[in-house]
Order: C-alpha cells, then sequence, then structure tokens
C-alpha cells in the first residue's frame, strides 16, 4: 500500500476536523472577553447570562479543540518524518513556542475562568478570560508562522540539504504570514458572528412561539415575562444583544476576509502562481475573471488545461484582482508549467527517499477541481454568511424575529456556512501548494533552493498499512465525537441562558439561597 | 561537550519529569475513576480534583514533543516514525480522556456516564502505558538504520524494554495520583490513597525503579549512580511519610523519585538521544540529532523568558485552588433541558 496517499488523506481529515474547532475557539472567545468585560463595566445582567451560556457552549467546543490539536503536534513527527528531518530546524521552533507560550497561557487560565467564578476576584477573574484568549489568538499566529513558511519560506538557507534558519526574525515576519494571520482571525470571527446570530434567532423565535414576545401593530417588539427568571426581560436583553453582536460581527469579519483574502490573492500570484493558476482554471494568459469554467473529461477522467473551456469570464477582473489594474495579463498554467520544470525538473530524481515514485513525472499543476472549486465554494460560504446576516440584521431590526418556521431553520443553517468556507479555504491554500510541503519561491522573493516535495516528505520506515489503522481509527472516533458534539451543543443551546446559569431556573422563594451558594460548595464542578 | 545541544537535552529532560510529575497524577487519578471510586460522587470528587489544572498539565508533553522537533529533528522524527502504533494509541487514548473529563458531567444518563468513565479510566492506562514505551525506547534504542529510519516492520519496537517502560510509567501516574487524591480531597479518597500508599507505594514504584537501574547498567555512569541512590532515598522518604500519614512529605519524595530517575536515565543516555540496537555508529546523538546553534540558542533566550512565566502562574493556579475537594463540596449536577 502506498503510505504517501493514506497519509495524505490522514493529514487532510484530521486537520479539516481541528479546525472545524479552531475557529469557534479563536471567534467566540474573543467574543467573550468583550462580553464579560461588558459585564464588568456596565454591571448589567444581561452580559453576565451572555458570558455564562457562550462559555459554556464555548467549553463544549474548546475541549475537541485541545483533543484533535494533539494529533497535529505528532503526525509530522510520525507520518510525516522526512519533512520532520528536512524542516525542523526551522518548523520546530514556531510549533515548540506556540506550546510554550500561548497553549500554556490558554490551558492554565481557561482553568482559572472555568472553576474561578465565586473563588477569585472579578477583576482577576476578567484577566484570566483574556489572558486565555490572548493565548488561543497567540497561538494561531506561531502555527500560521509555520504553515506560512511551507507556502512562501524565508529566513533560511539550504545546508546539507535541509532547511537551516538563519533570520527567526524573518521568519515570524514572513509577509505570507503577516496576511494569512488577519485573514484566519476574521474567518474565525466570521463562525463565531454567525453562530451567534443563529442561535439568538433561534431564542427570539422561541419566545414568540411560546407567546411571551410579540408585536404591535407597527411590527415593532413587546417584551413579555413567563415570571420565570429563565423567561423575563433579561433573557429577551441578552438574546437581543447576541442577535445583534452576531449580525454585525458576521459583517465585519466577511469585509475583513475579503480584503485580507485579496491580499493574499495578489501575493499568491507572486509566490505560488501556479495555486492561483489552477484556482482560476486560467490555462492561459489573460486578463479574465472565470465566474465559472468547465472541463471535459479525457479517458481516464483526469481533467487537463486544454479541456477547460471558460463558460463566463469578467474581462480585466483577473488583472484588476491581481495587480490592481485592467491590463496586465496574469500568467495561465500553460506558460507557468515549463517555468517549473525548467526551475525543478521534469521528473523526481531517482532516489531512494521518493520510493516507488523515483523517477517519475512530476505532475505541477494541482488538482484543478478542488483548487478551483475550494476557492469558489470559500468565496460563496463566506459571502452567504454575510448576505444572511444583512438580511437577518434588517429583518430583526424592529427587536424580535418573525415567528416564522422556516426562516428560523435557514438561521440555523446559516450557522454551517462560515464554517463551510474556513474548511474550503485550508482545502484551496493546502491542496495548491501540490506537489511541494514547502513551495519554492519561483520570483525569488523568498529563498532560492528550499523547497521539498510531498512524494519525499513520507516517513520511509513506515508501512500504508500503519498509516491506514491509524486513519481509520482516528476517523471512526472522530465521526463518533462530532455526533456527540452537536448533541451537547444543540442541548445547551437549547437550555438557553438558563443551561450557564442553572439558578436562573430555581424557585422564585429560593432566590436569595441560590444567589449566593454556601461558600462550601463548588461554584462549578465538572 | 556541546554547549547548546547537550542544554536542550537537559531541558527536554526536564520537560519530560515536568510532564510526569504533573500529568502523571492526573492520569492515575483518571485511572482511579474506574480503578477505585464504586459510586457517582467518588467519581465527581476525583475528577474536580484534577478539574483546574489538568489541561494546563497535558500542555507539558505538547511542550516536549514540540520541544524535541524544535531542538532535535532527528529524535523526534525516528522516534515517533518508529513508534508509529504505539503513539497511535497515545493519541486515541489522550483525545477520549480529555473529552471524557468535560463530556462527563453534561450526560444526562448513567450510561453515558459509565461510557465517559472507561474513555477516562481506558484512555488514562494507555496514554501512560504508550507514553512509557516510548520514553523506555528512547532509552534502550530502536531498530534503525543508518538514516534513522525504523527496519522490521510495524512490531519492531516491540520488546521488554517497552514493556517495562510502559508499566513504570502507569505505576508511577498510579502512585502520583494516590499521593495527589491523599493531598487534595477530603474523606474516603483521601483516606485510600493513604492506606494504598503505606502498603503498596515500593511496588507501584518498583517498574520505574528497574527501567532506571537497567538503563545505568547498560550505559554505566558514576553521575547517574549517584543519582539513583537519591532517587530511591526519595521513594524511601515519601514511603516513610505515607506510614506517618505525612501527605505532602510522601507527594514531595516521589516528586524527587520521578525527577532523580529520569535524571538518572538521561545522564546515562548522554550523549545519546536514541540508540539505533543494529548499530552503535547509527546511535542518534546530542549532536547529529540536534538543530543548528542560531535555532538553539533563538529557543533557549525564548525558553528563559517563558518557562520561568509558565512555572509563576502555574504555582498561582495551584495555590488558588489548593483547597481540598470533598463530596460536600460537589454540587448538584445540572440537567439541562429546553426553554
Amino acid at each position: 500500500m502506498d503510505p504517501l496517499e493514506v497519509a495524505r488523506w490522514q493529514f487532510g481529515i484530521t486537520t479539516v476536523y481541528h479546525f472545524l474547532m479552531v475557529p469557534l475557539t479563536i471567534g467566540l472567545g474573543i467574543v467573550l472577553v468583550v462580553m464579560q468585560t461588558a459585564w464588568h463595566r456596565t454591571g448589567k445582567e444581561q452580559y453576565l447570562r451572555m458570558t455564562k451560556f457562550w462559555g459554556k457552549i464555548f467549553m463544549i467546543n474548546f475541549i475537541m479543540g485541545v483533543a484533535t490539536g494533539l494529533v497535529q503536534e505528532f503526525q509530522f513527527g510520525m507520518a510525516w518524518s522526512e519533512y520532520s528531518r528536512f524542516v525542523g530546524d526551522v518548523f520546530g521552533a514556531p510549533l515548540a513556542m506556540e506550546a510554550l507560550i500561548a497553549f500554556f497561557l490558554e490551558s492554565v487560565f481557561i482553568g482559572i475562568w472555568v472553576f474561578g467564578w465565586g473563588r477569585v476576584r472579578p477583576r482577576i477573574h476578567l484577566a484570566a478570560l483574556w489572558l486565555a484568549v490572548l493565548g488561543s489568538v497567540v497561538s494561531a499566529y506561531f502555527i500560521l508562522a509555520a504553515n506560512a513558511f511551507m507556502q512562501h519560506p524565508v529566513g533560511v538557507e539550504s545546508v546539507d540539504g535541509r532547511a537551516q534558519m538563519v533570520d527567526f526574525w524573518a521568519v515570524m515576519t514572513n509577509p505570507t504570514l503577516l496576511v494569512h494571520f488577519p485573514h484566519t482571525i476574521f474567518g474565525a470571527l466570521a463562525v463565531a458572528g454567525s453562530m451567534l446570530l443563529g442561535v439568538a434567532w433561534y431564542h427570539l423565535w422561541k419566545r414568540r412561539k411560546d407567546g411571551i414576545d410579540t408585536v404591535d401593530d407597527n411590527g415593532y417588539v413587546v417584551v413579555g415575562s413567563t415570571g420565570s427568571k429563565a423567561r423575563d426581560e433579561t433573557d429577551y436583553k441578552g438574546w437581543r444583544s447576541s442577535f445583534r453582536w452576531g449580525g454585525w460581527i458576521a459583517i465585519v469579519a466577511f469585509l475583513g476576509t475579503a480584503f485580507t483574502g485579496h491580499a493574499q490573492a495578489q501575493m499568491m500570484i507572486e509566490q505560488q502562481p501556479l495555486k492561483m493558476a489552477s484556482a482560476e482554471a486560467a490555462c492561459h494568459d489573460g486578463t479574465g475573471f472565470s465566474v465559472l469554467s468547465v472541463a471535459s473529461r479525457d479517458g481516464d477522467g483526469a481533467t487537463t488545461c486544454d479541456d477547460v473551456v471558460g463558460v463566463f469570464e469578467i474581462p480585466g477582473l483577473l488583472s484588476f484582482l491581481a495587480h490592481n489594474d485592467f491590463e496586465t495579463p496574469v500568467e495561465g498554467v500553460n506558460s507557468l508549467i515549463p517555468q517549473y520544470e525548467e526551475a525543478f525538473g521534469t521528473h523526481l530524481p531517482d532516489d531512494p527517499r521518493y520510493g516507488e515514485r523515483a523517477g517519475s513525472e512530476i505532475e505541477y499543476l494541482p488538482v484543478m477541481e478542488v483548487t478551483y472549486w475550494g476557492f469558489r465554494l470559500m468565496i460563496t460560504f463566506g459571502g452567504v454568511a454575510a448576505l444572511a446576516a444583512a438580511i437577518g440584521l434588517w429583518i430583526g431590526r424592529k427587536g424580535t424575529v418573525p415567528y416564522d418556521k422556516t426562516l428560523m431553520n435557514l438561521a440555523w443553517l446559516s450557522i454551517l456556512a462560515p464554517f463551510a468556507a474556513n474548511s474550503t479555504g485550508w482545502i484551496f491554500t493546502e491542496m495548491g501548494r501540490q506537489p511541494f510541503t514547502v513551495a519554492p519561491n519561483l520570483d525569488l522573493t523568498g529563498v532560492d533552493q528550499v523547497w521539498q516535495f510531498t512524494a519525499a516528505a513520507v516517513s520511509p520506515g513506515v508501512s500504508g498499512e500503519e498509516i491506514l489503522f491509524s486513519l481509520i481509527a482516528l476517523t471512526l472516533i472522530y465521526a463518533l465525537l462530532l455526533v456527540v458534539e452537536i448533541v451537547l451543543l444543540v442541548r445547551y443551546i437549547k437550555g438557553g441562558h438558563p443551561a450557564g446559569m442553572h439558578e436562573l431556573l430555581a424557585d422564585e422563594h429560593d432566590d436569595d439561597e441560590q444567589d449566593k451558594p454556601s461558600s462550601d460548595v463548588l461554584s462549578f464542578a465538572y | 561537550m556541546e554547549f547548546l545541544p547537550t542544554l536542550w537535552f537537559i531541558l527536554i529532560a526536564v520537560l519530560w519529569i515536568g510532564y510526569l510529575v504533573l500529568d502523571g497524577f492526573d492520569l492515575g487519578v483518571g485511572m482511579l475513576m474506574k480503578g477505585w471510586a464504586r459510586n457517582e460522587s467518588q467519581r465527581r470528587v476525583l475528577l474536580n480534583s484534577i478539574g483546574p489544572v489538568w489541561d494546563g498539565n497535558e500542555v507539558w508533553l505538547i511542550t516536549a514533543a514540540g520541544a524535541t522537533f524544535a531542538a532535535f529533528p532527528h529524535w523526534y522524527a525516528s522516534m515517533f516514525a518508529g513508534l508509529y502504533l504505539p503513539l497511535t494509541l497515545a493519541l486515541l487514548a489522550l483525545i477520549l480522556r480529555g473529552v471524557s473529563i468535560e463530556y462527563r458531567g453534561k450526560s444526562h444518563s448513567q450510561r453515558a456516564r459509565t461510557c465517559w468513565d472507561w474513555c477516562m479510566a481506558g484512555g488514562s492506562f494507555a496514554a501512560a502505558f504508550s507514553i512509557g514505551v516510548m520514553l523506555a525506547l528512547t532509552s534502550t534504542g530502536l531498530p534503525l538504520d543508518e538514516h534513522g529510519d525504523r527496519v522490521g516492520g510495524p512490531l519492531a519496537w516491540f520488546n521488554g524494554w517497552a514493556v517495562l517502560g510502559g508499566l513504570a510509567v502507569v505505576g508511577v501516574s498510579l502512585a502520583m495520583g494516590w499521593a495527589f487524591l491523599s493531598l487534595k480531597t477530603l474523606g474516603a479518597p483521601r483516606e485510600a490513597g493513604n492506606r494504598h500508599l503505606r502498603r503498596y507505594l515500593p511496588v507501584y514504584l518498583l517498574p520505574a525503579a528497574l527501567w532506571a537501574i537497567g538503563v545505568i547498567i547498560r550505559y554505566p555512569k558514576a553521575a547517574s549512580f549517584g543519582m539513583i541512590v537519591l532517587a530511591v532515598a526519595g521513594m524511601v522518604i515519601s514511603w516513610v511519610a505515607s506510614t506517618k500519614r505525612k501527605e505532602g512529605l510522601t507527594f514531595a519524595g516521589m516528586v524527587i523519585f520521578v525527577a532523580l530517575g529520569i535524571g538518572a536515565i538521561f545522564t546515562s543516555m548522554y550523549p545519546n538521544v536514541l540508540p539505533s540496537t543494529i548499530d552503535e555508529a547509527f546511535n542518534l546523538t546530542i549532536t547529529s540529532a540536534s538543530s543548528s546553534d542560531y535555532t538553539l540558542s533563538i529557543m533557549a533566550i525564548v525558553t528563559a523568558i517563558f518557562l520561568p512565566l509558565v512555572l509563576a502562574y502555574s504555582a498561582w493556579s495551584y495555590w488558588t485552588f489548593r483547597r481540598r475537594v470533598g463530596e460536600q463540596h460537589i454540587p448538584e449536577s445540572a440537567v439541562v433541558t429546553p426553554v
């Protein structure tokens, strides 16, 4: 069995899966910081309820990110030992620093935050959340520094055929990283924004359904209360805030991803022109942006560049996206591949580390269906999420949402769009990097001579069967855990604010006792 | 002696000691969720005794792996690829164990809770065992060719050392788990911890002691003899302290045993980081496996700044949650129902 293909599937599945949890952790973490700070500054109870409710949602997801993140730290060595040897000098450092600087901060202070309600002073408790979330944002910077190195190696030179770091500062200020990072953070905020909006929509809808909130003749909300703290006016205010915050965060985050994405695309045309060209199915040099291209398939089912036919192109747009003018043509696949062949050869070297692939022809063109559709789906899902947020804000402008089940279901669905945008974006950028693990710098803006073919990166001593075993085991457990996570998320979401503050459900008489739990009982326990 | 690779060799030993001491008791407590606890309130006391700190403790493992990658890429590559199957087991175990800590209390049915308890106990056991396999084999060697790749198939690493190392970390974790419970809980777990350690402490630590002594006999060095003598002294102190119910000293003695035991093993190995059982010429050493001096010095500066910070705020977290946990402190578990 071919270890390379299995190892690639394993890396793809485990990483995409891990990155379902990561953006929600980062995005919701930032939002939580704002919520708890708002509570601390204003003392308004709805912010406390929001903090506690969203804190539960955050933790259900956080633990999955932690657990699946371990796989990332181990599998470079396990399945990609040649890669690890090749880049360890430069690539290991950001990983180690991520753990030492970011993960410790995140993990220790999240423990203090979760168990610290009522145990540490409010100011310290708030600071713990700030530090934990700072840790998750900093961890994103470090891991993206490592990834940016794979897209655009800088700060290294080739010594004995390996990448050796000579300029740490250059690695940590890689221009690719500087646009990668805000793009990822905005992508994470988009996830959090849609989550807030969709969940708040559900609860505003539920309050309408249960007859608590009504609307007057002009369509403006008339807030009601059931008399229970779980469904009072403060409950409404909490959902109303989550609703508005979520909508605006989703829109701002989308604009942020659009601008940073534009900067990324321009950089990609310089650094990895073949990735961008294959994302555009741009076979020939030109200026037009393909809205839709189709390909006739040849005998063995693969798409070759000559089969691609543009169905609908916007003239000049590609040039504008690439160079900010409408005339300069962008190089297409057909003129780029010969450049790569000249620089890096047409065949893999006859070297044992390439295994059975030694001496075979190099396919420089990434799998074009994946890059082309990955790129478009990323933009589409991102746009759908922002559009849904804008429409949602408009529909909800009078203080609540219509009592309409279809709209409510659409609101639930819109939560998924930014997740899909994140996944397709990463699939595009990593598949577009092929056939390299460390992509070479064609234009030499980065470092010459440091690049590695994916075919040379896999662990030579490990059999395909071993990797297949771990791939199956991890995929099964991941699938099961995803079901568990979603069940728990839905249960807590439907539980509303009381899911985070059980005392809201207590009988009115017990209020005084419940507000101040006896100092002996933990305010939070597993 | 190469200064920077030696420094990093010592730092990695320190990270492993940190992991074994801190996550060791988490794993031990995890195993006792099924191995000792007999009812719901006992299980919740156990779980909440490690609740606020276990996640930070696990980061020592990530840092040890990451630092090995950064400082000794060849060590990282050969060890992790060579031990593919045991490390797969470690990952699966750590995933299930971590998730069970968070999700157990959010389950509504007793069946689900029992299921999470098995994930916690089985996961903790399997994680401890497979990490023990890895640590033992990095001290005694893997069948590596001249390129550092494993030869002989997926189970070529398996031998008596692997089993001994696995048992060693399981035993240390259980002992540390009991010591932690007697230090951090009230009532039944505390009493059980004291009783078990008084009776069986040397049994729990025996495999670890045998592993350390075996490595020292294999690569004898005066310094490691000294360390192992002191480590055994730590064990004796711990045992004597446990008979006198001095819970803090029991724990401290165990920390001395682990620190000096691992110290003795690493000292004996030096300058090898991962020997080859095929040919000594293929041994990975601190110089042949290490990163460039530039990388090692950058990493050393960063560590010099941040490791003390990590230790400081971790210590503060332990101080904040220093109070013992007993059944009387555990709130009723909340059932979440739709509004």
